[in-house]
Order: structure tokens, then C-alpha cells, then sequence
């Protein structure tokens, strides 16, 4: 192989601040947390709280992550990405219901057996609905992000009325399986199982999805086309399949995280996911629109100022996300990753 | 006639025709129609017509999607309400309700605007949603001053309300304060709906339109896109807030589900779009035949149900209550194929 | 003589309302590097964007190497053998150089013999082989987004302006990379406004004016003719 001796090519090296600042979202997470440490007097809430918000904004994430990315590579904007919350907890709970017998034995392997079971009907229930919305409602509107909110808007409403005609109108309530039921302690905190779960299994989705984005040919393909998707289509990828695809895991996503939400309040009704909406907006538009990573950091902001300031004044607490959210966005206005488009 | 209309006439003569029977339905309505029921109907269209309009203004001729619409129209309900519960009743307490009412909301928009339609029109959709249900949550947990989700009943002027008589009675209906009430709601409602049909018709408006259109091209060619759309939602969420202040006034009663709830918001969203977005008159058919098909059609289908008891499934899906389910179906089936709504569709078909 | 790589028959593309392209005709030798020259805005750009498929052609006929791909969508145009450059670069700037560089090899693993001839015409994607794409010069991303066009074997490339903006060496670079690209047995359809270079690299030539191919011939002849060039780039300027 020919060498090219006068060629000593060399890269800008970036200061220091310069390369910090990507991060520095991520450091907004525990300087809350010490906030929230200095607000409230006593250590053992704090972790109670500190638990129990990063278990919500574990959830909040797992629902929003397939909205953000699903924006983030085909520009579009889904308003009735709620709807597969609503339906991915119906479908759980009832999976849930029918295996009265496992949840309600105290077997942890039963119970998370079941809570599996139930997971998996969900995931494929909601991914399934992904494929058909995707099909029915979003691909006669691409490019079109009026018409999209509201086709997307009239896709939830649908949903919800036909989640009514197929579960009734009243809420269900459910019980949590019998051994995510109450709490451990720990240096002197009560710290309910079934938290501790949810922030494992947000870990663990967060961190799949990462490798995945960043170790897999599929993940190269989606993160390449957030950027530039002409180009991706250039090279010779089917988009369109991806986008599909992506579309499917993130409502089976949503779905997850209606389960989880679900069991969380003890209750599920159909107007759930418009609920989980507004914070899931929240968090999209604060993490900045089309960013994993910035989906997770808001995700968990969110979910922890809403607990910290619950416990120390409960009428403010979903005022204080509106606050976090007008406050990121004067220092960031695209959120705190922005994701640079190509063109 | 031109002038009043601002040079927008209905350009079809079906349409031309159905708006007269409309308008001449709700200025008669407590003498065609008398019944409680009836003119409460006829009142509710005619603060529907107008909450639709304004956001027609934002929507159909500012490409600009909002869900705080309920929002501002709970502002000015609330105005009144608040005026009246601590004035006490009163022409006095009304205006400064109403004028408050409409000036918070402007401000509010103003703010939202400000922050997010200069970053992006879809952050507006998604901050609009976010903020209005913070909103609606605040309202209902401040019991103290907004009744919570009690909400407020209270007194307007005496003139105003049932027990004031000023006539025995004409064609059969009495003379009192509610068919007064009824004609301030009319009135008000009529002179809200031509200003924002004029506010459309001027220069500002093709603006507006312009901006819909390309807003890529309305910036080059030197229009402050931010401002323009800005100052729409503005001025959409001050007429909102009147609209609001009428259906309080009518009401004397204001609650978080009569004013603010989600559910409005939808109910918006269909008129809108069935009406004709971007058209002014289609706020008109869309607020009357859906403020209709709620209080009429809904039996109707309540019936239908009863004749296929028996089938499994069908009973669920015709009954009553799950007559938004096939508006949902129609109003997704409109936004694809006629996205200009009923009266689009009339001025085709001309 | 045997059929040309690509062919474009009275190709009409339409942007909006505007009628950019108006009955385009041009063929790719086989084996050769065709220049796609005239003033900005005649059209260069859009007929290699029509022919990956980007823009839709109105009208007319697109075939590559005699198979007709008009109505292709661009992902099966790629996978037929079209290599595609564009005028932006199209880099996937939070992507590294390898990641890069391994979604561009579309059929599976990097040929590593492949690579290091990548290598030996681009050195410094080697020594940058994992940093972010986005914080490469400006000539570094140029030579990246040509190494993934080689880093496939298409049977035709599309490249648009890869000397645009950069430095003489880096151009003798490219230059450099071209030649060996063609020597690899490639057709090239490259759009270039730097006339040296024009002339160093090409085989045969098409001018374009209004967007249609107004003179298509050797590139040696409008290389030496100084009335040709003016008359064809020159004079139509005056014309407008």
C-alpha cells in the first residue's frame, strides 16, 4: 500500500467547552436531585421521592421514546401516540386479569411470569395497531404537519371510543402481583418494589435502545436518517420499511409503558394516554424533538421535579413542568439535544 | 349586505340559503322554538358559532393548531364569573369581566405565541396542550377563588335574569329577562362573528393566508412571519374569551367541565373541520349542526341501538354514548377528503 | 457501438410549478467519465437528482445499461448499481467516519482490499476513523462522501461538484481518486464547474443550458475549442 508522507491531515481540536456542552443536559439530572436534597428536610423522603420520580420519568420515557424517534426520522408528528398507551394497558391488564391465579400467588417467578406474558400481549397488540395507524392515518398525510395533528387527533379519539366499546366505560382497577406489592426499606426509606422495577426495566429498555442505535446496522440506518434521510435512500435503504418498523416498536414501546403506567396508578381508563400526553410532550420537546438521549434526561427532570414538588407543594406540581419546560427553552429554544438536520 | 359581510359573500346559493334559515332560526328562536330546552340550544349555537369562528382564525387561516382554545374560552367565562361573584351583579361587573377576561387571554397568547411559534408551529400544538391542561388542573384545584370543580354559580343584573318582567307577553312568549339575555347573547354573538369575518377580509387576513400558504415565501417577500401568526392567536384567543364571557352570562354558572374541559376542545376541532376550515361560514353550519346532533341525534341513535339489541357488539357501537367514535370516523374521513368541509363542498357543487 | 451505462431520453422534471428539466437527452459511455457542464441553474444538479430518483421525471425515459429505471424508487436505483454524491455531500455528521463508512457498504461487511484502497487514495479517513463526521474539514467530508460512494462497486456513479470550494491539493486529490475510480472499470456522470479539472478528467461532455443538453461530444474537442466553449457557456449567458 502507497503511503502519502506529505499528507499530515489534522482535526480542530475542540475545546473543552465545546465538547462538554452536549453533556450537559445530563448533568441537569443530578443537580435536581441535590436540589431536591437541599429542599427537603428529611433524607429517607427524599429517597422515597428521588425513587419514585426516577421510576415515573423511567416511564414517561418508554412512552415517549417511539414519538420523538418516529419524529425525529420521517418529520412526522403523531398527536394519537396516546392511544397505544391507553390500548397496551387494557390489553396488559386484561392478560393480567385472566392469570388471577399467578399474579395473586406469592411467587416472584410467577408473578413476573405473568407480568411477562402480559407485557408481550401488549407490545404486540400496540405494535400491530402501530402498523394499521401508521397505514391508515399518517401515510395520506406525510409532509403535512397540520393535517397530521388532526388526523392524528381524530385517530385518538376513535381509539379511545372503541377501547369504551370493547371495555366498557368505567375504569378498572388492578391490583399489582403479589410480590411487587409494598415496599423494602432502606437506610430508613420506604422504597415500593414495584418502583424499583419500573426504573430496572426503564434502564434496561433505555439502554437496549442505545445499543441498538448504536451497534446495529438498523440503528446506523434510523440515526443516520433522523439526519439526512434522502441521502440514507440514496445508498440504497428502504426508509419507508424502517420507518414502518420504527413506527411499530415505538407504539409497542407506548404500549409497554401503558402497562407499566397502569399498574403504577392501580387504574386504567381510556383517556389514560391523552393524559400521559401532556407530559410526554413535555419531555419530547424539552429532550429536543427526534433525540433519544434528550428524551431520557427530560424524561427523568420531569418525573423527579414533579415528585420533589408534589411533596413540598402539591398544587404546583404540574405547573413546575410547564416552569422546567419554559426554562429549557429559553436556554435551549430546540430542547436540550437538538438534533441537527441536514438540510 | 357586501359591506356587512366584508365583501365575503357565502358564493353558493345552497349555502347563501341555509346561513339565512340559520340566522333567521336563532334571531326568532325563543319565538319559533319556545321551550327551555329549545332556546338554550339556540343560545348554545350561537356562542358555539363564534368560539368556532376565532379558531378558524388561527386554524384555517393561520395554519397554526392550538389546543387552548377551551382555554381562553374559560378565561372570559371565568372573567364574568369572578366580576360578578365579587362586584356583585352588574352591567359594570360584566364589562370589566369581559374586557378582563379578553385582555388575560390575549396576554396569555401572546406569551405562548411568543415562545413557541418562533422556534416552531408544531411546538405551539404541543405547548397549547400542555399549558391548557396545566391550566385546567389549576382551576380546579384552587377551590378558593374558582369554586374548584363545583365552579361558580352567581347573580348578573336583574334586568337580565328571569324574575324581570318588562311586558306581559308577545305570541304567546313572556317578556322577561332571559329572552333578554337570550337577544344580548345573539347580538353579541352576531357582531363577534362579522368583526372576525372582517378581520379575515382585510389586508391582515391575506396576510395571513399567505403565510398558510408558503411561509417560506411570506418571509422572503418581507412579512414577520412570527408576528403575523402571533398577533392571529391573539386576537383568536380575545374573541374566544367574549365567546366565553356570552356562554357565562347565559349560563350564570361556570365550571371546569362546562368551560374548560378537553372534551370542548374536540367538540371544536370536529365544527371546525366539518364546517370548512379557512372558510368563517363553515364555523356557522359546523357550531349548528353539531350543537344539534348532540342534543337531537344522539337519541336518535340511542333507537337505533334499541333495534339491533340482540347482535353482539352493534348495540355498543350505535349506542348514545358512542356517538363521538363516529365523529371521530368523520371528522379523520374530512380532514382526507374535504378538507375545505361542508361548505367547501357547497361552493363546488354551486 | 454498445449500449451507453446510463441514457436519458427527453427527460422532464417538474419542482413545484416549475419546469426545471424541459427534455434532457445524455448518455454515460460505458467505462468513461461524461462531464455535465453549464452556468448554475440550468439544470445539472436536478438531472442527477432525477436520475437517483430524488426528483420524479414528468416525463421521458431513464435507463441504466438498457434496464428502464424511470419510475424506480431511489433505494432500488441504488441497488441496481447507481452510486449517488451530492452537491451537499449528504454527510451523516453525528455518525463517525466508520459508521459512515459501514452504512455505505450496503451489501454487508467493508471489503477490507476495498478499504484500503480507499484508504490509499483518502489517508486522512484512516486517522479520523472514529471521530464524528461533522467535525471533519470541509475537504475531509468531500473525500468522505466520495469513499462511500467507492467503498460499493456501482456500475455507475453520480457525483456533483466534489471539487466545490476546496483547496488545490485536495483537489489533485480527488482528482487522484476519480481517475482510479474509473480505471476500476466505473462510468461516471460528474458535474464540475472547474474547467481544469473538466478537461483533466474527461471523456466525453455534455452542455446544458435552460434544462435541456445543448452540445454532447468529446471533451478533448470542447477542451481546444475556445469559440465552443464560449459560444456554448459564454454566449448563453448573454442570450438570457
Amino acid at each position: 500500500m502507497t503511503q502519502a508522507p506529505d499528507h499530515a491531515p489534522k482535526m480542530a481540536r475542540a475545546s473543552l467547552a465545546h465538547r462538554v456542552a452536549p453533556w450537559l443536559p445530563l448533568a441537569l439530572v443530578p443537580v435536581l436531585a441535590v436540589l431536591g436534597l437541599a429542599a427537603i428536610p428529611s433524607l429517607s423522603s427524599w429517597l422515597t421521592l428521588t425513587i419514585s420520580g426516577l421510576a415515573m420519568g423511567m416511564m414517561i420515557f418508554i412512552m415517549a421514546s417511539g414519538l420523538t424517534l418516529v419524529f425525529g426520522l420521517m418529520d412526522v408528528i403523531n398527536f394519537g401516540h396516546g392511544a397505544f398507551v391507553s390500548v397496551g394497558a387494557f390489553v396488559g391488564v386484561t392478560v393480567l386479569l385472566m392469570l388471577g391465579p399467578m399474579t395473586g400467588a406469592p411467587s416472584l417467578a410467577l408473578n413476573l411470569a405473568a407480568l411477562l406474558v402480559a407485557v408481550i400481549g401488549a407490545m404486540l397488540a400496540t405494535g400491530l395497531m402501530g402498523w394499521a395507524f401508521e397505514r391508515a392515518i399518517v401515510r395520506p398525510v406525510y409532509g403535512h404537519h397540520l393535517k397530521q395533528i388532526l388526523v392524528t387527533m381524530g385517530g385518538l379519539i376513535v381509539a379511545e371510543q372503541l377501547i369504551i366499546v370493547l371495555w366498557g366505560p368505567e375504569e378498572i382497577y388492578i391490583a399489582r402481583p403479589e410480590a411487587l406489592k409494598g415496599a423494602i426499606t432502606f437506610a430508613g426509606a420506604a422504597l415500593e418494589k414495584y418502583r424499583l422495577v419500573a426504573v430496572a426495566v426503564g434502564l434496561a429498555v433505555f439502554l437496549a435502545m442505545r445499543l441498538v442505535l448504536r451497534r446495529t446496522r438498523i440503528g446506523l440506518i434510523v440515526r443516520a436518517g433522523v439526519q439526512n434521510g434522502e441521502m440514507v435512500q440514496a445508498l440504497g435503504y428502504r426508509l419507508r420499511l424502517v420507518f414502518v418498523g420504527v413506527f411499530m416498536a415505538g407504539s409497542a414501546l407506548a404500549g409497554l409503558g401503558g402497562v407499566m403506567w397502569g399498574l403504577y396508578q392501580e387504574v386504567i381508563t381510556a383517556q389514560m394516554g391523552n393524559q400521559a400526553m401532556i407530559l410526554i410532550f413535555i419531555v419530547v420537546i424539552i429532550g429536543g424533538l427526534g433525540s433519544v438521549e434528550g428524551c431520557f434526561i427530560g424524561a427523568l427532570l420531569v418525573g423527579l421535579l414533579q415528585n420533589y414538588v408534589a411533596f413540598l407543594e402539591p398544587k404546583a406540581a404540574l405547573i413546575s413542568n410547564i416552569g422546567l419546560m419554559v426554562a429549557i427553552l429559553m436556554w435551549r429554544p430546540m430542547g436540550m439535544i437538538p438534533v441537527v438536520k441536514a438540510k | 349586505m357586501r359591506a356587512v359581510l366584508s365583501g365575503d359573500m357565502p358564493r353558493s346559493r345552497v349555502l347563501a340559503l341555509i346561513l339565512a334559515v340559520i340566522l333567521v332560526a336563532l334571531a326568532l328562536a325563543p319565538f319559533l322554538f319556545p321551550g327551555v330546552r329549545t332556546v338554550d340550544t339556540a343560545a348554545r349555537i350561537c356562542v358555539f358559532v363564534v368560539l368556532v369562528a376565532s379558531y378558524d382564525l388561527m386554524l384555517g387561516y393561520g395554519g397554526i393548531v392550538s389546543f387552548a382554545h377551551t382555554m381562553f374560552f374559560g378565561i372570559g367565562a371565568y372573567g364574568i364569573a369572578l366580576a360578578s361573584t365579587h362586584m356583585g351583579r352588574g352591567f359594570d361587573a360584566l364589562i370589566v369581566g369581559a374586557g378582563a377576561g379578553a385582555l388575560v387571554a390575549a396576554a396569555l397568547a401572546l406569551v405562548i405565541g411568543l415562545f413557541s411559534l418562533r422556534v416552531r408551529a408544531i411546538f405551539f400544538a404541543m405547548i397549547t396542550l400542555a399549558v391548557a391542561s396545566a391550566v385546567a388542573v389549576l382551576v380546579s384545584q384552587l377551590s378558593g377563588l374558582t369554586g374548584g370543580e363545583d365552579g361558580l354559580t352567581f347573580q348578573t343584573p336583574r334586568a337580565l335574569s328571569p324574575a324581570f318582567r318588562f311586558g306581559d307577553s308577545l305570541l304567546g312568549v313572556k317578556l322577561n329577562g332571559k329572552l333578554l339575555v337570550y337577544y344580548l347573547v345573539f347580538v353579541g354573538a352576531l357582531i363577534l362573528f362579522l368583526l372576525l369575518l372582517r378581520v379575515v377580509n382585510s389586508p391582515f387576513g391575506r396576510v395571513l393566508q399567505a403565510i398558510r400558504e408558503n411561509d417560506f415565501r411570506a418571509e422572503a417577500i418581507g412579512y414577520r412571519v412570527v408576528y403575523y401568526r402571533v398577533a392571529a392567536t391573539c386576537l383568536s384567543a380575545s374573541a374566544a374569551a367574549l365567546a366565553g364571557s356570552l356562554y357565562a352570562i347565559w349560563l350564570r354558572y361556570v365550571g371546569p367541565d362546562t368551560v374548560l374541559s378537553m372534551e370542548i376542545m374536540i367538540d371544536i376541532l370536529l365544527m371546525v373541520v366539518i364546517g370548512g376550515m379557512g372558510t368563517m361560514y363553515g364555523a356557522v353550519i359546523g357550531a349548528t349542526l353539531f350543537v344539534l346532533a348532540q342534543n337531537y341525534l344522539q337519541a336518535l341513535m340511542g333507537s337505533a341501538s334499541g333495534l339491533v339489541e340482540g347482535v353482539p357488539v352493534l348495540p355498543q357501537l350505535l349506542s348514545a354514548d358512542r356517538w363521538l367514535l363516529w365523529l371521530g370516523v368523520l371528522f379523520v374521513l374530512s380532514v382526507y377528503f374535504f378538507p375545505t368541509g361542508v361548505v367547501g363542498r357547497l361552493r363546488q357543487g354551486r | 457501438m454498445s449500449e451507453p451505462m446510463l441514457r436519458l431520453e427527453g427527460v422532464f422534471t417538474n419542482i413545484a410549478q416549475y419546469h426545471i428539466l424541459r427534455g434532457v437527452d445524455l448518455e454515460v459511455p460505458r467505462g468513461r467519465v461524461s462531464m455535465l457542464l453549464g452556468r448554475n441553474g440550468v439544470g445539472k444538479t436536478t438531472t442527477l437528482r432525477t436520475v437517483i430518483g430524488h426528483w420524479r421525471a414528468h416525463g421521458g425515459r431513464i435507463t441504466l445499461d438498457g434496464q428502464d429505471i424511470t419510475a424506480m424508487p431511489t433505494p432500488a436505483i441504488a441497488r441496481a448499481g447507481v452510486g449517488f454524491v451530492p452537491e451537499d455531500m449528504g454527510i451523516f455528521a453525528d455518525l463517525t467516519v466508520e459508521e459512515n463508512m459501514v452504512l455505505a457498504a450496503v451489501s454487508g461487511p467493508i471489503d477490507s482490499a476495498r478499504l484500503d484502497w480507499v484508504f490509499s487514495a483518502f489517508p486522512p479517513l484512516k486517522t479520523f476513523w472514529k471521530s464524528a463526521a461533522g467535525n471533519l474539514s470541509g475537504g475531509q467530508k468531500q473525500m468522505l462522501s466520495i469513499a462511500r460512494a467507492m467503498i460499493e462497486k456501482r456500475r455507475l456513479y453520480l457525483i456533483d461538484e466534489p471539487t466545490k470550494g476546496l483547496a488545490p491539493a485536495i483537489v489533485a486529490t480527488m482528482a487522484r481518486a476519480l481517475r482510479e475510480l474509473k480505471a476500476d472499470g466505473a462510468s461516471i456522470l460528474l458535474v464540475e464547474q472547474n474547467f481544469a479539472v473538466a478537461k483533466a478528467l474527461g471523456d466525453t461532455a455534455s452542455v446544458m443550458d435552460d434544462g435541456r443538453v445543448v452540445w454532447s461530444g468529446a471533451m478533448a474537442e470542447l477542451g481546444r475549442d475556445a469559440d465552443l466553449q464560449e459560444r456554448l457557456m459564454g454566449l448563453s449567458m448573454e442570450a438570457r
